[in-house]
């Protein structure tokens, strides 16, 4: 009987289950894919909003700052990638220079600190790229950018490695009340548990419709966007907005923490939870929109073109997060759209708050270690890595070559609480294959180390999610013994 | 620090003539750096024949090609340095390498071939619409899982792009047991070489699709499907034309990009036609010293001129070394060669003619399909000279040889090819 399970393990769930592995509870954590920070976790933004969007007095509004406040610490508490870039919100006309002014009074009411408005000359003087069509800005100085993903595995990691159980390819089908406690039956494990936290992400009103009584629908809507190749990453230094009008936040144009560019996301309708195809229309409107703030995005560099679904909710536009008010021992945390990873910190603290309040005891456990992520070999000092070398050969093997990501990389996260079964597993975990040739030399590479390490035969592994194979049997010569 | 006269970095083809090639001019001790297990590069994966023909006048599989100048390298004094990456090039020719033998280490060379070759372009580069499921991989990347490791990648083929290697792949997955759907082209012509059009396509009933592209790709795991649209003159896919192919894996072949990592890091200048290095007519670079050849130069088709170019850059790295070509630098009189009406790009760029035995050659590719044709050579508005052509294509690189004599007659520093139709 666990005390509390959490469903879903993206950047919510795994911040609540890594909250809640401080104190003395047993945990158990269900994720219906083969890995963490599968959904909305790997495809966003990638930024930590300063808190100056969400309207004054709502949830979104208070937990946007304390998770802006709180991240950095956590991140170098865990060795994830994280990087105070400071953002920018670029104004076209007057109009646009009246809704900063709005924005700037809301982030003074929810409290975000050395918000200040920059004329055209003050703005073009931090950023020489924008377009001289602007006529001032909204800076944040406390915005970020982040690696989403690494955080969610990083925090998900500490969970497992103090204690917590993760269910990987367990899908939740049904769950059932049985007077005290409940029975979650997910893929092949039926987990008995006091409290249940929904963090189901783009399922979490499927999630909450099985136990208590339906009261909103997650309404995904999903955003489009490009990587470009690190030549592109130093194009802007700051996270790059437009003014959000009557065509919506706009498109964004920021360096990523792995010295990238990113530039979307469009806000559309998506065709369901898991509809994360790109679209002509939708990749032509982020080129086009983005070109508006800076004329010099060369999208000749992408490297990769994705998108993610955000979990919008129908009947509202804060978080729901709180105790289900007909089911006992049931807290939702859903409707997480943006700036949910930024928020993902204060959620958890706040869900563990909740539960306390329902009745769950929470001590603290005495002795707690956080899993801190390895430095990258490549990211090392010239002694580390002289060390490195020393205790492992391998990291003088490189194995993709875009990124500098050595075998003794690979090796150090196939060891790591939570293992990648994926060739994309291991990229979200050291970044091999995410450069410029996406995986071209490596991947194969990446996938005879995982076949030979985790002992799996080389058709049994996959590129992602189960069942993306690779491989659908050997040649007619077969395979050649070296 | 241990010291080279060359250091060549990759043992490709390019890499391997370069060293032999630098050798027989001279150098003493050379190393070459590759960062595979095994010299000679992309050759060992491309298990088909019509390797050689040019320069062993017989036709020979890639490793058969590849270890012809192995053995060639084993005959000298050569070091082969294997699964070791270089991390870094000076502009004083200090190479950084690491491998794990040996850890981090640095050398200094008197003259460094760069011989990394090329990269494949992927989805990313190309914004394919669709989701993002397994089983769509460069042709490459299938190459060497189905001729190196000895595994199916799929078993309903669809190609994108008619480049050489996609080509290769259509007519090796389909001896393989697998069904190659068809074979789709952006362009209104093929990429890929005329022989392999006819050997790999028409021999095995694939069609070839010109003027089409995947404009939405299926699956949530693994490829489901594809759909496929004709293209108008400006590229944008027609409504109405679409076709759905029911394939499980898409492979691309949609061009090739020299791999410049390390010269972009040392300060080389690169050409962004041919994504390669800058380079005079002895495969110098913009730094002294330091000489490219090969597909880090500029994607060659045939692996006989790669040789050829890479002879060229290991004699002139040799050269260099013996000091004998030292001392002239910015002083001397240089040509730059320009391209005038469809020409793509030019290897080299600048022409030193001081430094011109008897004559030069000049690669280029043409950027349309031409039928009886004409190369202009002109300069300040003068034609120099004109070689007569017949087809000429994009996916064919062209070279003319420009005699010593006709550089003295170039006006302004400068020359203009120009490639142009004539009637019959």
């Amino acid at each position: 009987m666990y005390d509390v399970t959490v469903i879903g393990c993206g950047v919510i769930g795994a911040g609540i289950a890594y909250e809640l592995s401080h104190y003395a509870l047993s945990v158990a954590v269900v994720e219906k894919e083969n890995d963490v920070a599968c959904g909305t976790t790997k495809a966003n933004s990638a930024i930590v909003h300063a808190g100056y969007d969400p309207e004054p007095g709502t949830k979104m509004a208070r937990l946007n700052v304390e998770g802006s406040n709180m991240m950095e610490g956590l991140c170098k508490k865990l060795n994830v990638f994280y990087k105070r870039a400071g953002s920018l919100v670029i104004a076209f006309d007057n109009s646009d220079m009246d809704i900063l002014k709005e924005l700037l009074e809301r982030g003074k009411q929810n409290g975000v600190k050395n918000l200040s408005i920059l004329t055209k000359e003050q703005t073009l003087e931090i950023e020489p790229g924008l377009s001289h069509e602007i006529v001032g800005s909204l800076y944040a100085p406390t915005a970020a950018i982040i690696d989403p993903w690494g955080l969610c595995i990083a925090m998900a990691q500490s969970a497992v490695l103090n204690g917590a159980n993760l269910f990987l390819n367990s899908p939740v089908e049904k769950i059932t009340d049985e007077g005290g406690f409940y029975r979650i039956k997910a893929g092949n494990n039926v987990i008995e548990t006091k409290y249940i936290v929904n963090a189901a992400g783009t399922f979490a009103d499927k999630i909450n419709n099985m136990v208590a009584k339906p009261f909103f629908r997650i309404l995904p809507v999903k955003g489009e966007y490009y990587i470009l190749d690190k030549s592109e990453g130093s194009l802007v230094s700051h996270t790059i907005f437009q003014t959000p009008g009557k065509f919506g936040k706009g498109v964004l144009i920021s360096p990523t923490v792995h010295g990238n560019l990113i530039v979307g996301p469009t806000a559309d309708a998506a065709e369901g939870p898991e509809d994360t195809s790109v679209t002509a229309q939708g990749l032509e409107n982020v080129m086009k929109t983005a070109l508006r703030s800076d004329t010099h995005v060369n999208f000749r560099e992408s490297i990769r073109n994705f998108a993610g679904v955000r979990a919008t909710a129908d009947t509202r536009s804060d978080f729901i997060i709180g105790a289900s008010p007909d089911a006992p021992r049931f807290v939702n945390a859903a409707a997480i759209k943006s700036p949910g990873l930024s928020s993902s910190p204060a959620i958890a603290k706040e869900v563990r708050s909740i539960l306390e309040s329902i009745g769950l005891v929470c001590e603290e456990k005495d002795f707690f270690t956080d899993y801190r992520r390895e430095t990258l070999f490549k990211l090392m000092t010239a002694e580390e890595k002289e060390k490195a070398l020393k205790r492992n050969p391998l990291y003088g093997r490189v194995i993709c070559r875009c990124e500098t990501i050595t075998e003794g990389d690979i090796r150090s996260v196939l060891n790591g609480p939570i293992p990648p079964v994926s060739i994309d597993g291991v990229k979200r975990r050291c970044n091999a294959g995410m450069g410029r040739c996406q995986g071209g030399f490596c991947g194969p590479r990446v996938h005879e180390i995982l076949s030979r390490e985790r002992k799996v035969p080389m058709e049994e592994i996959v590129q992602d999610r189960a069942d993306s194979y690779l491989l659908t049997g050997e040649t007619k010569m077969g395979r050649m013994e070296k | 620090m241990k010291n080279y006269d060359v250091v060549v970095i990759g043992a490709g083809p390019a890499g391997l003539a370069a060293a032999c090639e630098a050798y027989q001019n001279g150098a003493q001790k050379i190393l070459v750096v590759e960062r595979d297990k095994e010299p000679g590069g992309i050759l060992n994966q491309c298990i088909h024949n019509g390797f050689g023909l040019h320069y062993f006048k017989e036709e020979l599989t890639g490793p058969e090609y590849a270890g012809r100048f192995e053995d060639m390298l084993k005959k000298t004094d050569a070091e082969l340095m294997l699964d070791t990456m270089v991390l870094q090039i000076s502009n004083d020719r200090q190479v950084t390498m690491m491998n794990p033998r040996q850890g981090c280490f640095t050398v200094q060379a008197g003259a460094v071939v760069l011989a990394m070759g090329c990269r494949e372009r992927t989805r990313g580069a190309i914004g394919i619409p669709g989701t993002r499921p397994s089983g769509i991989l460069t042709a490459g990347a299938a190459q060497r899982y189905i001729n190196v490791e000895g595994y199916m990648v799929g078993k309903r083929v669809l190609i994108l792009g008619s480049g050489d290697i996609g080509l290769i792949m259509a007519r090796r997955l389909t001896l393989e047991g697998a069904k190659v759907l068809a074979c789709v082209e952006l362009m209104p012509y093929c990429n890929g070489l005329n022989r392999n059009i006819v050997q790999c396509l028409n021999d095995y009933n694939i069609p070839l699709y010109l003027s089409h592209t995947i404009t939405e790709i299926k699956g949530k795991r693994r490829v489901e499907g594809a759909t496929v649209s004709e293209v108008d003159e400006n590229r944008k896919p027609i409504p109405g034309t679409e076709k759905y192919f029911d394939c499980d894996t898409i492979l691309l072949s949609v061009g090739l990009i020299p791999e410049n990592e390390l010269s972009r890091n040392a300060g080389i200048k690169i050409d962004p036609r041919t994504k390669g290095p800058v380079v005079y007519e002895n495969m110098e670079t913009s730094i002294p010293g330091v000489f490219a050849s090969g597909n880090v130069l500029h994607v060659h088709d045939l692996v006989d001129f790669v040789t050829a170019e890479s002879q060229h850059a290991g004699a002139a790295a040799a050269e260099y070394c013996k000091q004998k070509t030292e001392g002239k630098a910015g002083s001397e009189p240089c040509i730059k060669m320009v391209c005038g009406s469809d020409i793509g790009y030019t290897v080299p760029q600048y022409i030193r003619p001081e430094r011109i035995d008897k004559s030069v050659d000049v690669f280029f590719r043409v950027r349309r399909n031409f039928s009886t044709s004409s190369l202009d050579v002109t300069s300040g508005g003068q034609k120099l000279i004109s070689y007569p052509r017949g087809h000429m294509a994009p996916g064919e690189m062209e070279h003319i040889t420009l005699p010593k004599q006709l550089l003295s007659k170039a006006a302004g520093g400068a020359i203009t090819i120009s490639a142009k139709e004539v009637q019959k």
